[in-house]
C-alpha cells in the first residue's frame, strides 16, 4: 500500500525496538493473539453495549416515564435521583470490573506476547 | 427551613459588590495563583528538552498524577459554574450533564485509552492516521483536532471574561477583553515554556484546589441542612417556586416533543463526546505504559465522579439558600449560582467569612479555567506541529528541534486567534459552546477512533468521510440551529435562519460520522492495508514497540 510519507514510528533514532511488518503480521494471524482479542473483545464490547443502553433507558425514562420518576422513595428523595445515581455506582463498578478482568486476563496475555516479539527483534 | 429569607436585599448584585469590597483579597489569591503556575512552569521549562518532553511530560508521570491532571483538564467552567448554575435554575435537569460527563469516562476506559497509549506516539492523528495515506488523514485529524479545541477554548474563554469580569466587578468592555487578554498570554506563556509537563502540573494543582474548594462548601451547605439531603431537596424545591417538580426531570426539557429529542441529542453527545475529545486523549501519552493510561482513568473516574457528586449539593444547595430571582439576575445562565452559594453559605454578603469563601472558589474558578485552556491550546499546536507540519508540509523530514518550534509558533498563533475570538464571543452561551464541542468530537473523531482499532475493512476513504463527514454536518446543523439565531437567548437574536429545531446536533451528526465512515469504506476501492493493521492491532493491544 503506497503511502505519501513514511509513518513516524520506527524513523526515529534511539526510540523503542521495532519489530518487522512480517513478525506483526504472523502475530496477528496467531493462535496466541486470537486469544488476547478475544479475551479483551468478549468482555469490553458487550460490557459498552450494556453501559450505553442502560445510560440511554436513564434518558428514555427521564423524558417518557415523568410519573415513574417522580415516585418518592424516601423523604424528597424521588426514582429520577435514585436512578442517576445508580448511573454513578454502575460507572464506579463497571471501571473496577474492567480493571480487574484486564489485570488478571488481559495483562499476562499480553506481556507474554510482548516479551516474545521483543526477543525476537 | 428560613434560610431562604435571611438574604440581604443587596444580594443581587451580590457577587459585583462582594467583590468590590473585597477585591484586593480577590486579586490577591488570584496573583499567588498565577504566580505559582508561572514558577512550575519556569521550572517544568528547564527539563523540557526533546520533542517527547514538550509533547508528552517525557512519559514519566505515573497514574495518580495523570488521574489528577486528567481531572484537572476534564473539569472545565461548564462543569464547575455551568452544572452547578444549571440545576440551581432548572433542577434535575441539570443532573445530565453530570451523568453524562461521567459515563462518558467508560468509553474511554473500555475502549480507547490503552489502545491509543500503545499504538501513538504524540497525537490523535497518530492513531487516526497509523493505517491510512498519512497526508491526507493527518490534514483531516489536525483540521478536527483545531475545530474542536477552538470551540472548546471559545467557551472557555467567555466564561472567564464574564466571570472574572463580574467577580472583580469589571463591567466596561474594555475590561473585559482586558481580563480573556491576560487569560491568553497567561495560556501562552504555560504552553510555550513549560510544554506538557508544566501544563500537567499546573492541571494537577487546579484539581486539587477545586476538590478543596468544592469538598469545603459542599461541606458547609451540609452542615447548614445537619446532612439531611432530605430536607436539603425539599427546601430547594420549595425555594425555587416550582414544588416537586423542580426535582424531577423534564423542567427545562420536557416541554415539547422537540424538546425532549434535544435531551437525547445532548445525553447522546455527552456520553460519546469524551473519548473524542484530543486535549484528553494527548494526556494519555505522559505515561510510560498502557497499564498506567488505565489507572489514569481509574482514578479520573474517581475523582470526577466525587466532584460531579458535589455538584448535586452545590447545585441543589444554591437553590435552596438563594433566591431564583437573584441567580438570574446576577448572570441569565446561572453562571454564578456556586460563588453565590460561597458567599451566602460564608455569612452573607458584607461578612468577612462570606468575602473569604468567595474569592476561594473565585480563585478555584479562574484556576479551572487557565488549566483547562492550557490543555486545549497544547492539543492544538501539538496537533498542528506534528500532524499537519511535520507529516503533511515537511513530509516527515522535520528534526524534533523543527517541529517543537513549529508547536511554539502554533502555540503563539492559537493563543492569539483564541483572545480575538474570546474577546468577540464574550457575551455567547458557554454551555451551548461546551456542548458543541463534545458533539463534533463524537461526530468527527470518535468513529474513525473506533474504526481504526477495531475494524480491518476501514479505510482511508472511510476516514475522510467521517471525519470531514462528522466534522460538517455537527457544525453546519448548530450554525443553522436556535443556538446561532432565531430566540432571545441566540448568538444573533435578531436574525432567524434556524431551519434544524435542536440545539444540539448530535442525534443527527454522530450516527452519520459512523455511517460515512462504514459507507466509505466500503464504496471505495482501495484495499485496506492490512499489513499496517496487523501492526496496529498487535501493537494496540500488547504495547510492543510502544513509545
Amino acid at each position: 500500500m503506497a503511502t505519501d510519507a513514511p509513518p513516524p514510528e520506527g524513523t526515529s533514532p534511539g526510540g523503542p525496538a521495532q519489530p518487522t511488518t512480517e513478525a506483526f503480521v504472523a502475530m496477528q494471524a496467531s493462535p496466541e493473539f486470537a486469544d488476547l482479542r478475544r479475551s479483551h473483545r468478549s468482555f469490553a464490547f458487550p460490557l459498552t453495549i450494556a453501559f450505553v443502553t442502560w445510560y440511554l433507558l436513564y434518558v428514555l425514562l427521564c423524558n417518557y416515564a415523568g410519573g415513574f420518576m417522580a415516585t418518592k422513595v424516601v423523604g424528597n428523595i424521588n426514582m429520577a435521583l435514585v436512578l442517576g445515581l445508580a448511573q454513578f455506582a454502575t460507572t464506579f463498578l463497571i471501571a473496577w470490573l474492567y480493571s480487574r478482568h484486564a489485570a488478571t486476563k488481559l495483562d499476562p496475555k499480553a506481556e507474554a506476547i510482548k516479551s516474545r516479539m521483543e526477543a525476537d527483534v | 427551613m428560613s434560610a431562604a429569607h435571611t438574604l440581604h436585599p443587596a444580594v443581587q448584585l451580590a457577587a459585583t459588590e462582594g467583590a468590590s469590597e473585597h477585591r484586593p483579597l480577590i486579586i490577591t489569591l488570584f496573583a499567588a495563583f498565577v504566580v505559582a503556575t508561572l514558577f512550575i512552569t519556569v521550572w517544568a521549562g528547564r527539563q523540557t528538552k526533546s520533542a517527547s518532553d514538550f509533547y508528552a511530560g517525557g512519559r514519566q508521570f505515573t497514574g495518580f498524577q495523570n488521574g489528577l491532571a486528567v481531572s484537572g483538564d476534564y473539569m472545565s467552567a461548564a462543569s464547575f459554574l455551568g452544572i452547578a448554575g444549571a440545576i440551581a435554575l432548572f433542577g434535575y435537569d441539570g443532573f445530565l450533564y453530570s451523568i453524562g460527563f461521567l459515563v462518558a469516562w467508560l468509553v474511554a476506559l473500555l475502549l480507547v485509552a490503552e489502545p491509543l497509549r500503545n499504538s501513538g506516539r504524540y497525537t490523535m492523528g497518530d492513531v487516526l492516521a497509523y493505517r491510512m495515506r498519512q497526508r491526507p488523514v493527518r490534514t483531516a485529524a489536525g483540521t478536527s483536532t483545531i475545530v474542536v479545541s477552538i470551540f472548546y477554548l471559545l467557551a472557555q474563554m467567555a466564561g472567564a471574561g464574564v466571570l472574572v469580569s463580574l467577580l472583580l466587578g469589571i463591567t466596561s468592555d474594555a475590561g473585559k477583553i482586558l481580563i480573556v487578554a491576560l487569560v491568553g498570554v497567561l495560556m501562552i506563556l504555560y504552553v510555550t515554556i513549560g510544554g506538557m509537563k508544566g501544563t500537567t502540573w499546573v492541571q494537577m494543582v487546579k484539581a486539587v484546589l477545586l476538590i478543596a474548594g468544592t469538598l469545603l462548601i459542599t461541606f458547609l451547605i451540609l452542615l447548614k441542612f445537619n446532612f439531611n439531603i432530605s430536607d436539603l431537596l425539599g427546601t430547594a424545591a420549595s425555594n425555587s417556586g416550582k414544588g416537586a417538580a423542580f426535582l424531577e426531570p423534564g423542567l427545562k426539557y420536557g416541554a415539547t416533543g422537540v424538546s425532549k429529542l434535544d435531551f437525547i441529542s445532548l445525553g447522546i453527545a455527552l456520553v460519546l463526546g469524551t473519548a473524542g475529545l484530543p486535549h484528553i486523549l494527548i494526556r494519555f501519552y505522559t505515561v510510560p505504559t498502557a497499564k498506567a493510561a488505565r489507572k489514569s482513568v481509574n482514578w479520573a473516574i474517581g475523582i470526577i465522579g466525587a466532584f460531579y457528586l458535589m455538584t448535586i449539593v452545590l447545585g441543589f444547595g444554591a437553590a435552596a439558600i438563594l433566591k431564583p430571582g437573584d441567580i438570574i439576575a446576577s448572570n441569565k445562565a446561572g453562571n454564578t449560582a456556586a460563588p453565590l452559594a460561597a458567599l451566602e453559605i460564608g455569612g452573607g454578603s458584607g461578612s468577612t467569612g462570606g468575602a473569604i469563601l468567595l474569592a476561594v472558589i473565585s480563585a478555584v474558578a479562574f484556576a479551572t479555567i487557565l488549566a483547562v485552556v492550557a490543555g486545549l491550546t497544547l492539543a492544538s499546536s501539538s496537533s498542528f506541529a506534528h500532524d499537519i507540519y511535520a507529516n503533511v508540509i515537511r513530509k516527515g523530514q522535520a528534526t524534533e528541534k523543527e517541529e517543537v518550534r513549529a508547536a511554539r509558533w502554533a502555540t503563539v498563533a492559537i493563543g492569539i486567534v483564541s483572545i480575538a475570538l474570546g474577546a468577540l464571543a464574550r457575551d455567547l452561551n458557554v454551555a451551548g459552546l461546551v456542548a458543541l464541542a463534545f458533539a463534533v468530537a463524537a461526530s468527527a473523531n470518535l468513529p474513525t477512533i473506533l474504526y481504526s482499532l477495531f475494524w480491518k475493512r476501514f479505510t482511508t476513504t472511510g476516514a475522510l468521510w467521517s471525519i470531514y463527514g462528522g466534522l460538517a454536518s455537527s457544525v453546519l446543523l448548530v450554525l443553522f440551529s436556535p443556538v446561532v439565531s432565531s430566540k432571545p437567548t441566540s448568538m444573533f437574536p435578531d436574525v432567524d435562519f434556524a431551519w434544524f429545531p435542536l440545539e444540539n446536533p448530535g442525534l443527527i451528526s454522530i450516527p452519520l460520522g459512523f455511517l460515512l465512515g462504514w459507507i466509505g469504506s466500503l464504496l471505495s476501492k482501495e484495499k485496506p492495508d492490512a499489513d499496517k493493521y496487523a501492526e496496529l492491532e498487535v501493537k494496540s493491544l500488547t504495547g510492543i514497540g510502544a513509545h
